[in-house]
């Protein structure tokens, strides 16, 4: 209690009338690990009443955990949280409710058949269902009067558009009486106009009073609407700044970290391209846009594509495995000519491998042998015997060898289930399935995530030895460090496109730019 | 004419078990569970209403009542496989189906009900208005079940559309996670609707021997419960469309007694299989008609479990 009294004095300010207004909200000493990983470190964060509050930082950098964590999702492992001066427990969102904390998560939890105002409804019961929807229906024409939204609360939410389902979202956050009110990545749905008017509504609930925490990855928004931004990195706060006194390239550089020269790469002798995209259009779908993407990659480099998650990382995975169709564009393999919107099974089988990012639900049939995730490949291209034979003795051998080159541990033997394997061992076991064929195109996506040093150390090397046999690697990657050690040259990928090009060694600053810049 | 009437006034007598069924099925799949064992629950509906009858001296209401608690009894089984033990809710439903009929041929067996008769549920006499011509006999010398269908239907319908509780049970069908964000147990909203539904099918079979057959036979429900589930598509989800459904279905059921009365010679299987027909027509229809929703809740067979609070 102390603690948490002594913290909030350097954050107390006057009110109008002299008195003391203790911050909305403060935490302390906050830390959080989700198994090994440390997502949070011994954080602290302050929020004073009616500011908007920007908390800023790369994906991964703890910024949605800890708002998670004030929301009631999370329970931290250590550290104090009080609201309005006074310290409080939040054991789960209902409780983050009645404290008079909202977050508006970035995936909308609305029930689709079901009008605006009905969703509403089912969050805040209470009285007969006819007064009850006649209150709430005062109550939230009242909230939209007063912050200038405009949604019809009689339409279905599946017939209204991204930014109307994020207002109600809002909305139903407002009329729970909300006094924090915690926005994340809210603009990363919407198009530039409808973010000026999201921020315009921001700002009046502000000047009602309200305490706004914007999660966000944008350096611009940061600069452009916040009165106080908070810079994360690594599960750890780097600063607290005002917008009017850094720079844009002084905020880049508290966000990606000063330049850690690591390990230098070896830069291979490139040869010619062996996969060229020209002005590949992709309208928007699960996996993101792509528009009048342009790129070459060569045989014997590792092109690494950086950029925040979410700019059309994914699409680019499924344009160049087959997975998915191109609504304009391009796409050339070497020696097989123009590929466009070939079906995936021949795509593969022109000399491309895959390493997904979601190797547990993507890579890994889980309930499988190793041998049988190892081989299957191998069996469709007709390596281990015919359609009605399969050489299971063949198989086991490849496997086991395929097991002791590539040091995949922990296994007892070929016929153990694939899902019993660590993630960094599951990740051998793909690398080891998809070098198999002797690719000449390797696209990794975030090969590494969630591996610990080793074992990231271990997946590098594998890369650079394909790179080194010859083949063409596309390196997509949101660590920065990853990208900078690997790649001999980088693309920065922001909304769907590639916005510039570096030759290795790459200048860290100029990427973070690339990466965060508007536009 | 005459022959109309007698065929008109036989179509509620066979149109309550579809209706009942259905909507019993409706409740439980909006709520999101997916409820095949309906065949099951008609038999024990039907099963308990007869034993009711013929081992005590009550009234067939309360034989009704019985049929119902007895399927709503057998639900908490089925309840406790798929919401808290999150079994595949396709083979816990056709589990329970295999399972009611062993059961069901068991006990009445050993009771000794089988094939024996009892007065069951009367028509009502409205005097003056039961003997209008045609009209009289179609719509007023029916059982009270037939009256009390409408009624149920009408209860269900302002409970699913206008009252908390419907809105809350439709949410946990369509997104359980916005639901459980929203503050809903959704648990006990399925157990619930998946014991409400189910006595509502417990009564539409025990309708089948207490009001139209007033007798006991192994598996009598003969399919009626299959219908019911078909039904429910047919009409989208919507309590009032599948009761039309099941006077539809009715019509043709009462159609198959009459035809041979007059001696017109159809197959009778070619009448039997026209239900089918006409709900895979339907099923064919709605899954092409691609811009129009098929009503189907969206998390129906879905089990829920919430995401990890770490």
């Amino acid at each position: 209690m102390n603690a948490i009294m002594g913290h909030m004095r350097g954050t107390v300010r006057r009110g109008p009338d002299g008195a003391d207004v203790p911050p909305a909200l403060v935490l302390a000493g906050i830390s959080k690990t989700f198994g090994d990983f440390a997502a949070l470190s011994d954080v602290d964060f302050d929020l004073r009443p009616g500011e908007i509050h920007a908390l800023l930082g790369e994906n991964g950098a703890g910024k949605s955990t800890l708002m998670n964590i004030v929301a009631g999702i999370y329970t931290p492992d250590s550290g104090r949280v009080a609201i309005k001066g006074q310290p409080v427990a939040i054991r789960g969102p209902s409780d983050a409710q009645q404290l008079g904390v909202g977050m508006v998560h970035q995936h909308y939890k609305l029930v689709k058949p079901f009008t605006a105002l009905e969703n509403i409804l089912l969050a805040h019961p209470g009285g007969s269902f006819r007064a009850a929807r006649s209150r709430l229906e005062a109550l939230t024409k009242d909230a939209l009067d007063r912050i200038g939204f405009d949604v019809d609360l009689n339409r279905t939410v599946e017939t209204l558009s991204i930014s109307e389902q994020q207002r109600v979202e809002i909305l139903k956050v407002l009329v729970a009486g909300a006094t924090i009110v915690i926005l994340d990545e809210p603009t990363a749905v919407l198009t530039d106009d409808e973010a000026v008017r999201l921020f315009k509504a921001i700002r009046s609930l502000a000047m009602e009073g309200h305490s706004i925490v914007l999660v966000t990855h944008k350096l611009s928004e940061a600069l452009n609407y916040a009165d106080r931004i908070t810079v994360m990195r690594g599960g750890k706060v780097v600063r607290t700044v005002l917008p009017t006194e850094v720079t844009e390239a002084e905020l880049t550089e508290l966000i990606v970290g000063s330049a850690i020269s690591e390990r230098s790469h070896r830069a291979g002798k490139a040869g010619k391209p062996v996969l060229k995209l020209r002005a590949v259009e992709r309208s928007d779908s699960r996996g993101g846009k792509l528009r009048n993407l342009t790129f070459d990659v060569r045989a014997g480099e590792i092109y690494g594509i950086a950029g925040v998650g979410g700019n059309g990382q994914n699409a680019l995975v499924e344009v160049i495995t087959g997975l998915s169709r191109v609504d304009a564009g391009n796409m050339w393999l070497d020696a097989h000519g123009d590929v466009t919107n070939q079906p995936s099974d021949r795509m593969r089988r022109s000399g491309i491998a895959c390493i997904p990012s979601d190797r547990h639900s993507d890579a890994i049939a889980g309930e499988l042998r190793i041998a049988d995730n190892y081989a299957i490949s191998g069996v469709i291209e007709g390596r281990y015997g015919s359609v009605a034979r399969v050489d299971r003795r063949g198989i086991a051998a490849d496997t086991q060898d395929a097991i002791r080159r590539f040091e995949v541990m922990g296994v007892r033997g070929p016929y153990q289930k694939a899902g019993l394997l660590s993630g960094g061992n599951a990740q051998k076991l793909v690398i080891a399935r998809e070098f198999s064929g002797k690719p000449s195109l390797i696209i990794a996506h975030s090969p590494s995530r969630g591996l610990d040093v080793r074992a990231s150390a271990a997946v590098h090397e594998h890369l650079r030895a394909a790179r080194d046999r010859g083949a063409g690697v596309i390196l997509i990657s949101e660590d920065l460090d990853e990208v900078l050690v690997l790649a001999d040259r980088i693309g920065v990928m922001n909304r769907g496109t590639i916005v510039a090009e570096f030759e290795a060694p790459a200048d860290r600053q100029m990427i973070g730019r690339a990466m965060v810049g508007h536009g | 004419m005459d022959f109309v009437v007698n065929w008109l006034a036989n179509v509620p007598g066979f149109a309550v078990p579809f209706a009942l069924a259905a909507l019993g099925l409706i409740i439980c799949e909006k709520a999101g569970v997916l409820n095949l064992g309906a065949e099951g629950y008609m038999l024990v509906g039907a099963m308990a209403g007869a034993g009711v009858m013929l081992s005590l001296d009550v009234h067939p209401l309360a034989a009704l009542a019985v049929s119902a608690l007895a399927a709503g009894l057998l639900s908490l089984l089925f309840a406790l496989l798929v919401i808290a033990l999150r079994v595949n809710q396709v083979i816990s439903g056709l589990v329970i189906v295999f399972f009611a009929q062993g059961l069901t041929a068991l006990i009445a067996t050993s009771q000794g009900w089988t094939n024996r008769a009892f007065s069951g549920l009367q028509d009502l006499n409205f005097g003056v208005l039961s003997s209008l011509p045609g009209v009289g006999r179609i719509v007023f010398q029916q059982d009270l079940m037939v009256y009390l269908t409408i009624v149920i239907f009408a209860v269900v319908v302002h409970v699913l559309r206008a009252t908390h509780v419907g809105m809350r049970l439709r949410a946990v069908g369509e997104n359980p996670e916005a639901a459980d964000a929203a503050g809903v147990p959704v648990g006990w909203y399925r157990t619930g609707a998946v014991v409400v539904g189910c006595m509502l099918i417990g009564l539409a079979g025990g309708y089948l021997s207490v009001a139209v057959s007033k007798i006991w036979v192994d598996g009598m429900s003969g399919g009626r419960g299959w219908i019911a589930i078909a039904l429910v598509i047919f009409a989208r989800w919507q309590p009032w469309p599948a009761l039309a459904g099941a006077v539809l279905f009715g019509c043709i059921e009462a159609l198959i007694p009459r035809m041979a009365a007059i001696g017109l010679q159809l197959p009778q299987y070619f009448v039997l299989m026209l239900p089918y027909v006409v709900t895979l027509a339907v099923m064919v229809w709605t899954s092409l008609s691609a811009n129009r929703r098929s009503g189907q809740p969206a998390a129906l067979g879905q089990p829920f479990v919430r995401e990890e609070r770490r």
